[in-house]
């Protein structure tokens, strides 16, 4: 009898059973590669070597978010952000235009999670601030910013892993329902809409990333990528108006990263706004619209994939650096 | 998979797959049957060294606090170790109005009770959920010695150590009696001399009590079934999972986590209600430290998140003790034993939460799927 409560998976990958509490994990890439090879799932509903295919053709545009005013959508002001004698970010200003892709890119311990963490109002920075769409983001809390429309994804996997796949991507569903303990009691029609709504949109996006068929197992006995791809549905689920993703395609082999960037394409042009982290240079310069570059904490250039690919400061920054093994 | 888990699982699968009528029946007699336990007696399963009702109404008011402590551990992953002291608001509540200062009847005493370990729950939590972990466990053990210490000190409220006596109880309606069956060794005989009043309240029966309880059991079943199944419970099971990944995706967990303490608090205080109605006498002796470690246990031994696993731990953690009353002290050895056993072999608990009954089912459909594709 399948016991997805205690399966091999689960003892094979410890991260995902127990995921690091810190965000800013530099170690993570190389144990994501690891993990590829002992990807054990007895208790999938698919073989595992059977690759879920994403339906990139189902329509997971929302009307909030496709109808956004051309312009900045967010502005990274001056940001600089110190822990102790460690300054991990140094002055660093960019900005996301509506509707684009922008890579953000830098060596190891450049500063690109942390920045995430500053947008997303983990980090308070020690000066400067974050902007989205023109309000500063101050002092508000996590949960806040995700309502006003910045969702992420994490380096290290962080899903809900005692979660079925459907009830991960139900949570950030939750994100723009309001539902509350005496709604949920009395069945109040509110809590059905939201249910019906959040269902729908669930399921949707779980077919978008090829998820569907595993909907009802739990997070910590998928397979690697399918735990990536959940990941980013989940933080659609949000309907964001900006789509974080932190290293999505960390453990990939080079084919599951083309595809994994088709993918992104393909979210871009439902309207959604991406800003992408990558180590690797060479994987963004294919679907990225602008790329920033970070090194020691600083913004050492910033420009069209062309462009950047002939500078200088970058090219020094990468070099010596080998990125397979990073 | 343990016998234990994998027999009620095997159980819980078969239920499933009845036709909806077939479960209604199954269910119904069930119902009837715990409802009329304590009249049918049956041998080997009742306590021959005491009350065999008054034991089954402990076993239902105990199922009551696991299922409140349950919100508070299982599904919001709050350690909380003074849950007892809910309990004791709770039945101190009930005693203060319905007796020691006025003559409140039962009937508004209870939500008086449940409102105000509900406050309670949320002065103590609002300080202490906001930071993690080990410190709430900390915050909430002495939170339970406190309360203890406050009943015994505040002695123009509570009476201090004398208690309060004369606690009101339920409305009675007294309509007919209901005859005991008396088992002659395994043959049985309906003992007209021997009935239960229904549904009378009084010190004599707890028979009544027992029925009170267990319609409480069922009725809170219910709301924390639909309590889970919502948002609410998913925002409770996502900050347990990853309080940081919840709050990111989302999830206002601060505001979540006082609203499952609450919730567990207001339920501790609607059986620790019933305690005093039952007792109709209570001191604070009743409330001791002991109690909040047995109702985690209650929780830990059913399987965190377990809602019948955890109704089903607090039951047999009530009635074992009462049964094997004839060991006498080494029960208590035993239990400990018992206890120990259980967290090295079973550290999930007895029935840990099963989350993935629908992946199974899927799991069936794929074999059929590809048993068909094979055949064609
Ligand atoms: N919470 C923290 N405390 C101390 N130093 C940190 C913390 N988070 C990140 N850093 C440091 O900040 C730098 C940038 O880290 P990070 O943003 O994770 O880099 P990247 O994501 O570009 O690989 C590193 O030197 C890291 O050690
Ligand atoms: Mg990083």
């Amino acid at each position: 009898m399948p016991d997805a409560t205690k399966g091999p998976a689960g003892d094979s990958r410890p991260d995902a059973n127990e995921p690091p509490k810190d965000l800013a994990d530099e170690a993570s890439v190389t144990k994501a590669d690891e993990h590829r090879g002992t990807r054990v799932d007895d208790d999938s509903v698919l073989p595992p070597d059977e690759e879920a295919v994403p339906d990139t053709s189902v329509d997971i545009s929302v009307e909030e978010v496709a109808h956004l005013p051309k312009g900045k959508m967010l502005e990274v002001d001056d940001v600089t952000l110190r822990f102790g004698g460690v300054t991990a970010l140094d002055g660093v200003s960019f900005h996301i235009n509506t509707g684009e892709i922008l890579g953000l890119i830098g060596p190891n311990g450049a500063g690109k999670t942390t920045c995430f963490n500053v947008m997303t109002g983990v980090y308070q920075p020690t000066s400067g601030q974050a902007r989205f769409m023109g309000e500063p983001l101050g002092k508000r809390q996590k949960f806040q910013i995700t309502k006003l429309g910045i969702a992420r994804t994490f380096q290290n996997i962080r899903l809900f892993h005692n979660m079925t796949a459907m009830e991960n991507v139900l949570v950030g569903a939750d994100a723009h329902h309001s539902t509350g303990m005496g709604s949920a009691l009395l069945r109040l029609p509110k809590h059905k809409a939201e249910e019906a709504e959040g269902n729908d949109r669930a399921y949707e996006l779980l077919r978008f990333m090829g998820l569907e068929k595993r909907a009802d197992e739990l997070a910590r006995n998928l397979p690697y990528g399918d735990q990536r791809r959940l990941e980013i549905a989940r933080a659609l689920a949000t309907n964001p108006k900006l789509l974080c993703l932190d290293e999505p395609a960390a453990g990939f082999n080079p084919a599951e990263k083309a595809r994994l960037m088709e993918l992104i394409q393909t979210i871009r042009e439902q309207g959604y706004t991406v800003l992408l982290i990558e180590h690797d240079m060479k994987l963004v310069m294919g679907v990225t619209d602008r790329i920033v570059v970070l090194e020691f904490g600083k913004k050492i250039a910033e420009g069209l994939p062309a462009e950047i690919q002939d500078n200088p400061a970058v090219i020094a920054a990468y070099l010596g650096v080998d990125e397979d093994a990073s | 998979m343990n016998p234990v888990s994998s027999f009620f699982h095997g159980v819980a699968d078969r239920f499933r797959a009845l036709p909806r009528w077939g479960r209604l029946v199954v269910l119904a007699v069930v119902v009837v049957l715990v409802y009329f336990l304590p009249i049918l007696n049956p041998p080997v399963i009742t306590t021959p060294d005491s009350d065999f009702g008054a034991v089954l109404f402990l076993c239902a008011m105990y199922a009551l606090v696991a299922i409140g402590l349950n919100i508070v551990i299982g599904y919001a992953g709050l350690l909380d170790l003074g849950y007892i002291g809910f309990f004791a608001i709770g039945a101190y509540t009930v005693g203060v109005l319905g007796s020691a200062h006025a003559k409140v009847p039962l009937l508004l005493c209870i939500p008086a009770a449940m409102a105000v370990t509900l406050i309670s729950g949320v002065v103590l939590g609002a300080p202490t959920l906001r930071v993690r972990g080990d410190y709430l466990a900390i915050v909430t053990l002495g939170f339970g010695e406190i309360v203890r210490l406050i009943l015994v000190n505040a002695d123009k409220l509570t009476n201090g150590n004398r208690g309060i006596s004369g606690i009101p109880t339920p409305p009675s309606l007294d309509l007919f009696g209901v005859p005991h069956l008396v088992w002659d060794g395994f043959v049985a005989r309906v003992d007209l001399d021997n009935q239960t009043r229904f549904i009378k309240f009084s010190v004599v029966d707890s028979i009544p009590y027992y029925w009170l309880a267990l319609t409480l059991v069922f009725f809170v079943l219910f709301l924390d079934w639909r309590m889970q199944n919502s948002r609410v419970g998913r925002a409770w099971e996502a900050t347990r999972e990853d309080e940081d990944a919840a709050e990111l995706m989302g999830v206002p967990t601060f505001r979540f986590k006082l609203l499952a303490f609450a919730t567990g608090a207001a339920i501790g205080g609607l059986s620790g209600a019933l305690f005093a109605t039952k007792q109709q006498f209570i001191n604070p002796d009743n409330f001791t430290i002991l109690y909040s470690v047995l109702f985690v246990a209650m929780v830990v031994v059913g399987g965190q998140g377990n809602r019948w696993g955890v109704v089903v731990a607090a039951a047999l953690l009530t009635y074992l003790p009462e049964r094997f009353r004839d060991l006498s002290d080494a029960r208590f050895l035993l239990f400990g034993l018992a206890l120990m056993a259980l967290a090295i072999f079973r550290p999930q608990g007895l029935m840990p939460a099963r989350r993935n009954v629908r992946a199974k089912r899927a799991d069936e459909e794929t074999e059929v799927l590809e048993e068909g594709a094979a055949h064609a």
